[in-house]
């Protein structure tokens, strides 16, 4: 294993055990789930939030992927990125989306916006056939 | 009652209040008393961002929004009042005779505060405030969500509801 890839270069943050869920899912699918590191905003205030966010960038992470665009993880990692342009936020992950920056390339400048519109095809409303009686 | 919910939550717009009370109560606005967020317009980019596009948000200071509060309360779409902290809701209450009713929605962990809820910590002095609230007639409870029990102040300020 490389240290590009023992290194976590994003970090998953959302409400609950929403991060480690997700994260878990792509461990279990790809094995690459230390391409994450993840963080919950359970039971913290925003600058506390703030501050795990801050942390992690503090330590490599350049994408970070949140839940809710609404959600307080957001607003946190937004705060963030004030200080630090040169990062990324995805909001509204899903586990396609994860899936896909899971193999990318960790110099990738494309890799979020990539990982994206995978995310965003995955989406799908699957109907049956229905009988006309 | 068209300011359905005068919230303290230290998170101010997030999941809880634009999803978890927002559909339930169809909420059409908010009011953001913050003194901070109100001079601070990358602050209100920022949040403004986390409203779904049928919510207006109103950022005030609390002199505007005790200016403005009549106008607020004779709104005929749903609405709620959000601070971030104790402190500007009392500033609030004391000036706004209306305003009766209070909840407590997330006073999350910081050094000094002490545990009372799951999502309720406060320091003693945040205690005092709340107590001077309640003995000025201004009902206080918690509740994080809608569907979450509603738990009177008497029983926070004991710490016996932590769960």
């Amino acid at each position: 294993m490389s240290d590009a890839a023992a290194r976590p270069q994003a970090l998953v943050i959302g409400h609950k055990d929403f991060a480690v869920g997700i994260v878990s899912a792509v461990t279990a699918i790809t094995g690459r789930g230390d391409v994450f590191r993840t963080a919950s905003n359970y039971g913290l205030d925003t600058r506390a939030m703030e501050a795990i966010v801050r942390d992690a960038i503090a330590e490599g992470v350049t994408v970070i992927f949140s839940d809710l665009p609404a959600g307080s993880t957001t607003m946190a990692a937004r705060r963030a990125q004030r200080d630090f342009p040169e990062v990324t936020v995805v909001t509204g992950v899903n586990l396609p989306t994860l899936l896909d920056y899971a193999f990318a390339a960790p110099d990738s400048t494309r890799a979020a916006d990539l990982a994206v519109e995978k995310g965003r095809a995955a989406l799908m409303v699957a109907r049956g056939n229905v009988r006309a009686d | 009652m068209p300011i359905e919910l005068h919230r303290i939550d230290d998170r101010l717009i997030h999941g809880q209040v634009v999803v978890g009370w927002g559909q339930p109560l169809e909420l059409r606005f908010l009011v953001l008393v913050d003194d901070e967020v109100a001079a601070s317009e990358w602050e209100q980019e920022l949040y403004r961002m986390g409203v779904p596009p049928d919510m207006r948000v109103e950022f005030v200071s609390v002199a505007q929004a005790v200016e403005r509060y009549e106008r607020f309360a004779a709104d005929p779409k749903p609405g709620m009042l959000l601070t971030g902290d104790i402190d500007t809701m009392a500033r609030l209450c004391a000036a706004i005779p209306a305003l009766r009713r209070v909840n407590l929605g997330g006073v999350h962990h910081r050094a000094g505060r002490a545990q009372k809820l799951r999502y309720i910590f406060l320091t003693g002095a945040e205690e005092a405030e709340l107590r001077a609230m309640a003995a000025s007639g201004v009902e206080i409870s918690a509740q994080d969500l809608p569907a979450a029990r509603v738990i009177p102040l008497d029983h926070i300020l004991t710490g016996e509801a932590i769960a």
